[in-house]
């Protein structure tokens, strides 16, 4: 398992290289033979069935698995450090009867003084700043548990862009949130990605935004099938095989 | 102890003319903030039936002691509650069988081997009362310092990990994701559960340790907003069922650990009607 920073290979613009990456769960091959590259500031869409590994992908790269091959991240000017990962799980989900504020979840990811003794008056402060990033100040005082699927990915993406990642991963930020919901999140993850020049990486079964937002669409199916401009790959042969459709976006 | 002894003495109650209820009411006073606060986590992680397994293996760990004819059994039973809670935490994380099932696996056991143990060879199971019930009006000055040292531990260990603990048991896989070893976490603060659980058992008793160890936390729930809130009304809440449970067994001649349990049950129900009013 290797997890370094590379120098170049594709023009210094490749802020993540994946190469011969296999991940084997008990006798089970879940990815094998993968190979993919993420450019500096571009939105990649990773596409596939269900069980075809894109979140173990995911995982992966966040070194939550053991996998063999090579993963490599490109980051001008901290090539010593581990890349900071923004990371949004997949569905998250909350008790309703949990009593943690969206000010204590903040306070529990990024501050040393305990959450129970209350948030110091910097630390609301820096707080409701990354919150104004996904224009959701409004739901700092809210429980985490009562929030909907459209605010609780607002608020994790803001908790993912602080510190501000190298890379930001986003698994299946769509899912349970409505059709208006997505184009506001969509909207948003665009806008952050111009504004801090970020590198963005989301699996999705939603494929009706993938033309207007993505720069590269990498279908898998535990290998990579395709990868390129959303209109060629959700025409490929690959594709129509796999969701037996006529290449619709 | 004397200087507690002679703040006493200012206090106009009938009840605190005897040591035993100057001894019982200390007790409480250290015994609440440190249910109330441990309470928060284990409602939260979903542990209350576990924290009563760990009761269960702390009495097994006693039965040994006593078998092995050592002074202080107790100190035994901490080393096989922290043995057990390692054990489980072990093979939780490599199992696929829930973990209420497994919790009902090591529970059981624990309690078969500490009753075989207590009854080889035909003994008495009479002595082990004291471990089952509890007394907190026969707390002795030595325990009441033992319990104090504890409430001061878990404080420290509270200041350190409690935003790490939290976001392990509410989200384990976004802790995972900001570097937090959640697997870590759990099994230190499970650890921690096993030293307060077993030092505490004599105190409170067996039967009784678990409703203490569940109530505030559940009663605070149902009424708080935030984490701050959470904390503060669990601690609260057990200090008001501490103090009115021991006034209570005084002048009832009740088991006074029990008296403790009820008012935290009323003080449960008063939340529970009160939840609605939690935005």
């Amino acid at each position: 398992m290797k997890l370094f920073f590379h120098g170049g290979g594709c023009g210094d613009v490749c802020c993540l290289r994946v190469q011969n990456l296999s991940v084997k769960i008990g006798s089970e091959t879940i990815l094998h033979d993968f190979n993919m590259h993420v450019h500096c500031g571009e939105l990649v869409a990773l596409i596939g069935p269900n069980g075809a590994g894109k979140s173990t992908f995911l995982k992966a790269v966040l070194g939550q698995v053991d996998y063999d091959g090579v993963i490599a991240f490109s980051s001008p000017g901290q090539r010593d450090r581990r890349p900071r990962i923004g990371y949004v799980p997949q569905s998250p989900t909350f008790d309703p009867g949990d009593p943690v504020s969206v000010a204590d979840l903040f306070a529990c990811c990024m501050s040393k003084r305990p959450a129970f003794l209350g948030l110091s008056k910097t630390m609301r402060k820096t707080v409701l700043e990354c919150l104004s990033r996904v224009h959701g100040e409004d739901l700092i005082d809210k429980r985490v548990g009562t929030l909907s699927g459209g605010e609780l990915q607002r608020v994790l993406l803001a908790l993912a862009l602080e510190p501000l990642p190298n890379i930001l991963i986003l698994d299946e930020p769509l899912s349970g949130v409505d059709v208006e919901g997505m184009g506001v999140l969509m909207d948003m993850l665009d806008e952050i990605r111009k504004t801090y020049d970020l590198s963005i990486l989301m699996t999705t079964h939603d494929f009706s935004n993938l033309g207007r937002y993505a720069d590269q669409v990498v279908l898998i199916d535990r290998t990579v099938l395709a990868q390129g401009k959303p209109d060629d790959v959700l025409s490929s042969e690959a594709f129509q095989k796999i969701f037996h459709r006529g290449g619709g976006k | 102890m004397s200087i507690w002894y002679w703040f006493c003495d200012f206090i106009p109650l009938e009840l605190l003319r005897w040591e035993f209820m100057r001894n019982a009411l200390l007790a409480i006073l250290l015994m609440a903030p440190l249910f109330g606060i441990l309470s928060t986590m284990i409602v939260t992680g979903r542990m209350s039936f576990f924290s009563d397994a760990l009761g269960h293996s702390a009495f097994t760990g006693i039965a040994i002691g006593c078998i092995c004819g050592i002074a202080a059994p107790l100190w035994v039973a901490v080393i096989f509650s922290v043995v057990f809670a390692l054990l489980f935490s072990f093979v939780r994380s490599r199992s696929n069988q829930a973990a209420d099932t497994l919790i009902g696996v090591f529970s059981s056991t624990a309690v078969a081997l500490g009753i075989f143990i207590a009854t080889l060879g035909g003994g008495s199971f009479t002595k082990y009362n004291k471990y089952l019930i509890g007394d907190v009006l026969s707390v002795t000055p030595g325990e009441i310092g033992t319990l104090a040292l504890v409430l001061v531990g878990v404080l420290v260990f509270w200041c350190l990990y409690a935003n790490r603990l939290t976001l392990s048991s509410i989200h384990p896989q976004l802790a995972s994701s900001r570097g937090i070893p959640v697997g870590i976490s759990q099994t230190i603060f499970t650890t921690a559960i096993a030293v307060v659980v077993t030092l505490a058992i004599s105190s409170v008793g067996l039967l009784i340790l678990n409703s203490l160890l569940v109530l505030p936390g559940a009663s605070s729930r149902n009424v708080s907003r935030n984490l701050k809130q959470y904390h503060l009304f669990s601690v609260v809440f057990a200090l008001i069922a501490g103090i009115a449970g021991l006034v209570i067994s005084y002048y009832w001649g009740a088991s006074s650990g029990a008296a403790i349990s009820l008012v935290l049950a009323l003080i449960f129900a008063v939340t529970f009607c009160l939840r609605k009013a939690r935005a």
